[in-house]
């Protein structure tokens, strides 16, 4: 059985950020990055599948993106993946959904054309934080004409079928049944993710690690293209309040008092 | 320009959320016609061009099936742009629907700018302009970015369907958790998110809800790290609140968060990024750290 993992590094969210200089999206300066939330979700479950199947599927885990982003194929690595992907390309941030879409489904397809076997299962995010488009995983599953799932919190493999829920409004969940091939899209909450340990990271650092330029898959334009990265405007109306902590907390009980029915 | 808005049915009723995609069709002054699984022996009151096809025959989930409906709606009325709600249904459908358009397609849109979509990322602490170069276009729009404007009058039916084979079984749907607490009719909620750090800090946040007379409620983050239990979860995928005073401890505002919560009538929010969403909507925002500044007013208040 192969196995498939993608993943995406993103900044962390706690970061300032500012337009770099096109204007078109973030400036990387100060921005500290990591693996996407959902993706570690992503890796988990493929990990987790492997390990039930006895450690015999074999899982590969792609990124695309420039150098940095060998940080998060390494981190996937030590979770438990077998292989890793690093599409290399320095203008990953200025594709569009469609354009990362062709570059996986190009890459399975080259895969599959090489060894004569395509993967079984792929496992996405269900979204980027930094990006939040939703549109990659279930891109590549209709370009590769394969069934997709998305937004999965719970995932069971047996005798060769998929029994997932899909988180619905509202706390609603549905349940579904599909066969491989398929790609999965998976939600937080999915899993426990856990945490390389340092054996795993040093075991990690010998794994098969291909690099590919991205030239080699990428053949389309994009779809639609950012003409603006910007803060928003803020609209005003709430009362920001900085200082010392006992000061805040009058501050605060005052207002409270003043706005609120709830303090006498 | 035509546009097929793309509604939402499920078990046995419209959603709410279809009247939004009118709301959009109106700003961007548009001609709409309506796409649903539904009953066709019920169809919603509401005048528009309605294209309808049987949720009993197709299920209220089935994306082989529900594409294949759609980009026929969509050949059918010539549609230029294809809308859906930026939700389960619609983000799972709208990609599936762009690559078989070959269309671009621009995600959870909050309004028009520069001849563009507005969309945002990062969180929502930042925006981008989008726009799309391909002829026709599939949008999804964020839940409350456009206003609910359901047409009056009667729709003009046209039950429509398909016999393409699904590759995924629907087999039915769980009821959300038993809930021990109603947040619902709290008049007070002071909520945890993943600023407190972490599960021995949210009995820092108990003692001020516990101080103000109110209930504990959580941001999904501190509820999926397993620190409260989900029943406290505030958000689209929780509940949602209109308390008297909500209190955000340590939570960023994330738009899924805000959709619970911003119909409360005071917001206070406590966080050290200054420049976090959640400061959009708080009516006072305390630039601190949570776990000086909440015992420190727990203190005061007892």
């Amino acid at each position: 059985m192969k196995l498939l993992v993608c993943v995406k590094q993103v900044a962390d969210l706690e970061s300032r950020f500012k337009p770099n200089a096109a204007g078109t999206w973030y400036d990387e300066a100060d921005v500290a990055f990591r693996m996407n939330e959902y993706d570690e979700y992503a890796v988990e479950e493929a990990v987790r599948l492997k390990e039930k199947l006895g450690g015999e599927p074999d899982l590969t885990v792609l990124s695309i993106g420039p150098e940095r982003v060998g940080e998060v194929i390494k981190k996937a690595l030590a979770m438990g993946c077998d292989r890793g992907v690093h599409v290399l390309d320095p203008e990953a941030a200025s594709k569009d959904p469609s354009q990362i879409a062709s570059i996986i489904a190009a890459f399975v397809t080259a895969t599959t054309v090489a060894t004569g076997k395509g993967f079984d299962l792929v496992f996405t995010g269900m979204q980027s934080q930094d990006r939040g488009s939703a549109q990659v995983g279930l891109m590549v599953a209709e370009r590769l004409g394969i069934a997709a799932l998305s937004t999965m919190v719970a995932f069971d493999f047996a005798d060769g079928v998929i029994t997932a829920k899909r988180e619905l409004e509202g706390g609603i969940k549905a349940l579904a049944r599909l066969k491989p091939p398929a790609l999965l899209t998976c939600q937080l909450g999915l899993n426990v993710p856990r945490y390389p340990t340092l054996p795993n990271i040093m075991k990690a650092k010998k794994k098969e690690l291909l690099v590919v330029p991205v030239a080699s898959l990428l053949s389309e334009e994009a779809k639609a293209t950012t003409a603006k990265f910007y803060a928003p405007a803020r609209k005003g109306g709430g009362i920001v309040l900085e200082g010392e902590v006992a000061d805040l907390v009058a501050k605060t009980m005052a207002i409270l008092k003043e706005k609120t029915g709830v303090l006498r | 320009m035509k546009v097929l808005l793309v509604g939402e049915w499920r078990e046995g009723k419209v959603l709410e959320s279809t009247w939004e995609l009118f709301g959009y069709a109106a700003k961007a002054g548009v001609e709409a016609t309506l796409f649903l699984v539904g009953d066709p022996a019920n169809p919603p009151a509401c005048g528009a061009k309605l294209l309808l096809a049987d949720a009993a025959k197709t299920g209220d989930y089935n994306p082989d099936v529900h594409k294949r409906l759609v980009l026929d709606a969509a050949a059918a009325e010539m549609a230029d742009q294809v809308v859906f709600c930026h939700s389960s249904y619609g983000w799972d459908l709208a990609p599936r629907v762009a690559v078989a358009l070959e269309a671009a397609q621009v995600s959870e849109v909050i309004g028009f700018v520069d001849g563009g979509f507005e969309v945002g990322a990062c969180n929502a602490k930042m925006r981008r302009a989008v726009k799309p170069g391909t002829s026709k276009v599939v949008v999804t729009i964020q839940g409350g970015a456009f206003p609910s404007a359901k047409p009056e009058g009667v729709p003009s039916v046209s039950v429509v369907s398909t016999d393409v084979p699904a590759r995924i079984e629907f087999l039915g749907y769980e009821p959300p958790e038993k809930k021990d607490v109603d947040l619902a009719k709290a008049e007070i909620i002071v909520s945890a998110g993943r600023g407190i750090g972490k599960k021995d800090n949210v009995a820092v946040i108990e003692a001020l809800a516990k101080a103000l007379g109110g209930e504990l409620g959580a941001s999904r983050p501190v509820v999926d790290a397993g620190w409260v239990a989900q029943s406290h979860q505030v958000g689209t995928t929780g509940q949602t609140v209109s308390p008297k005073l909500y209190v955000a401890c340590g939570i960023s505002g994330a738009i899924q968060h805000l959709a619970g919560m911003k119909k409360s009538e005071f917001v206070l929010a406590i966080n050290k990024d200054k420049d976090a969403p959640i400061g959009e909507i708080a009516d006072v925002l305390v630039v601190a750290d949570v776990l000086q500044f909440v015992p420190a007013l727990t203190a005061k208040l007892g």
